[in-house]
């Protein structure tokens, strides 16, 4: 998705979790998927910090 | 046809000869025959028509006193008895662009005669009116005068003798977003192979499909101080309150649903749902924490990494969205979380 949000003038993007679920992965265990969520989130935190 | 097509020209104060910016206020007028390039066009007509007269306004009064110039040029087009306007070309001009396309919008509107206007392809003018009227593209200089004029004389015989318009390419008039049906004569498959053979030898090839245009936005400034920032949430992966009050669209959306989270910790499965019609909803339905990560911002706030999460989830079903629609939704959340004092934003799309 990060081609598209770049075409589309986004200029903050992060790659995520896949296409069902940006913010998750059914895959982890519940501790696990809310450890990858939480490094996700702080990752965009960041972003939102950066110059572009 | 025995008797000629009558046309009427319109222009500013410029190009009727009367002044400059100084001369913006004048007010409409009408005189027989032809002004300055209006004897390009009426050369470019050739015998079949005769510009019978030349309105004019001034830039700074049509812009001001829209309603009540086009109410009185219309009187003057609907006088002479025109069966076709013929307004500008306007370049670049910003005033005089909208203005052309105005007076050809209401003389279709409301006297039901053809009507082509000339500007730039990026005048703003061309935006407003370009779906509604034809408009050549004449290009910014004013050096593209007699050749715009000419496809706008040709245009403008052919509309007013209601034949049959072809394509924007051919015909030298900016797109209108009309789609129409037509018969090929070779399948598909053969003309996407042409089209690569082409592509890959660098000749010259056309694709059938315009791909949209994307107006890329100016990037925010970094955020300066996360831990007194609001961070809000928005997703493009319909996540709706269970029931989908709002009832937005699963797909080709038109509309966003604006979610009350202010005593929501987290987005539990039996309160939230995900309704879209572009990927398989069922993970996000489990847990919708997966498509919009409030748990996670929650905690992050009550440790004080970020200043407080704001108070509403925009969600939209962003499967197949229009252009037009997509940035209209996009452009209403934004002023909205801008009146709100957001000053960051989490996007999660699918």
């Amino acid at each position: 998705m990060i081609p598209v949000a770049k075409e589309v003038g986004s200029l903050r993007a992060i790659a995520a979790g896949g296409i069902v679920s940006p913010t998750g992965n059914p895959e982890l265990p519940p501790e696990k998927e809310k450890q990858f969520r939480r490094e996700l989130v702080l990752r965009a935190l960041q972003t939102l910090q950066q110059e572009v | 046809m025995s008797t000629k097509i009558r046309v009427v020209h319109y222009l500013n104060q410029f190009f009727a000869q009367i002044g400059g910016e100084d001369k913006g206020d004048v007010g409409p007028t009408v005189k027989a025959g032809v002004i300055g390039a209006g004897r390009a066009l009426q050369q470019a007509l050739g015998e079949d028509a005769e510009v019978v007269a030349t309105i004019y306004c001034g830039d700074n009064f049509i812009a001001e006193q829209q309603d009540q110039a086009i109410s009185e040029l219309l009187r003057h087009i609907a006088e002479y008895k025109a069966d076709l306007l013929i307004a500008g070309p306007a370049f670049e001009s910003g005033r005089y662009g909208v203005a052309c396309g105005a007076i050809c919008h209401a003389a279709q509107q409301k006297l039901g005669i053809a009507a082509v206007a000339g500007m730039d392809e990026d005048n703003v003018g061309a935006g407003l009116y370009r779906r509604s009227i034809y408009i050549v593209n004449s290009g910014s200089t004013i050096a593209r005068m007699v050749p715009t004029l000419q496809r706008m004389a040709a245009l403008g015989l052919k509309l007013a003798r209601r034949e049959a318009i072809g394509k924007p390419a051919d015909e030298g008039y900016l797109t209108r977003g009309v789609k129409r049906n037509e018969i090929a004569a070779r399948p598909p498959a053969e003309r996407a192979v042409d089209m690569l053979l082409a592509k890959l030898a660098g000749k010259e090839f056309h694709s059938e499909i315009a791909p949209p245009k994307f107006a890329g936005g100016k990037p925010a400034a970094p955020l300066r101080d996360l831990k007194s920032a609001v961070i809000a949430l928005v997703t493009d992966g319909g996540l709706v309150v269970e029931g989908n009050p709002d009832k937005i669209e699963p797909g080709r959306p038109t509309r966003f649903t604006s979610i009350p989270i202010q005593n929501v910790d987290t987005l539990d499965a039996d309160k939230f749902d995900a309704v879209h019609s572009g990927y398989d909803t069922a993970s996000a339905n489990q847990d919708p924490n997966r498509l919009v990560p409030l748990d996670t911002l929650r905690e992050l706030a009550r440790e004080g990494v970020i200043g407080a999460v704001h108070e509403f989830i925009r969600s939209t079903g962003g499967a197949h969205a229009a252009v037009e629609n997509a940035t209209q939704i996009g452009r209403q959340i934004a002023d909205q979380l801008k009146a709100a004092g957001v000053s960051g934003v989490i996007l999660t799309s699918t």
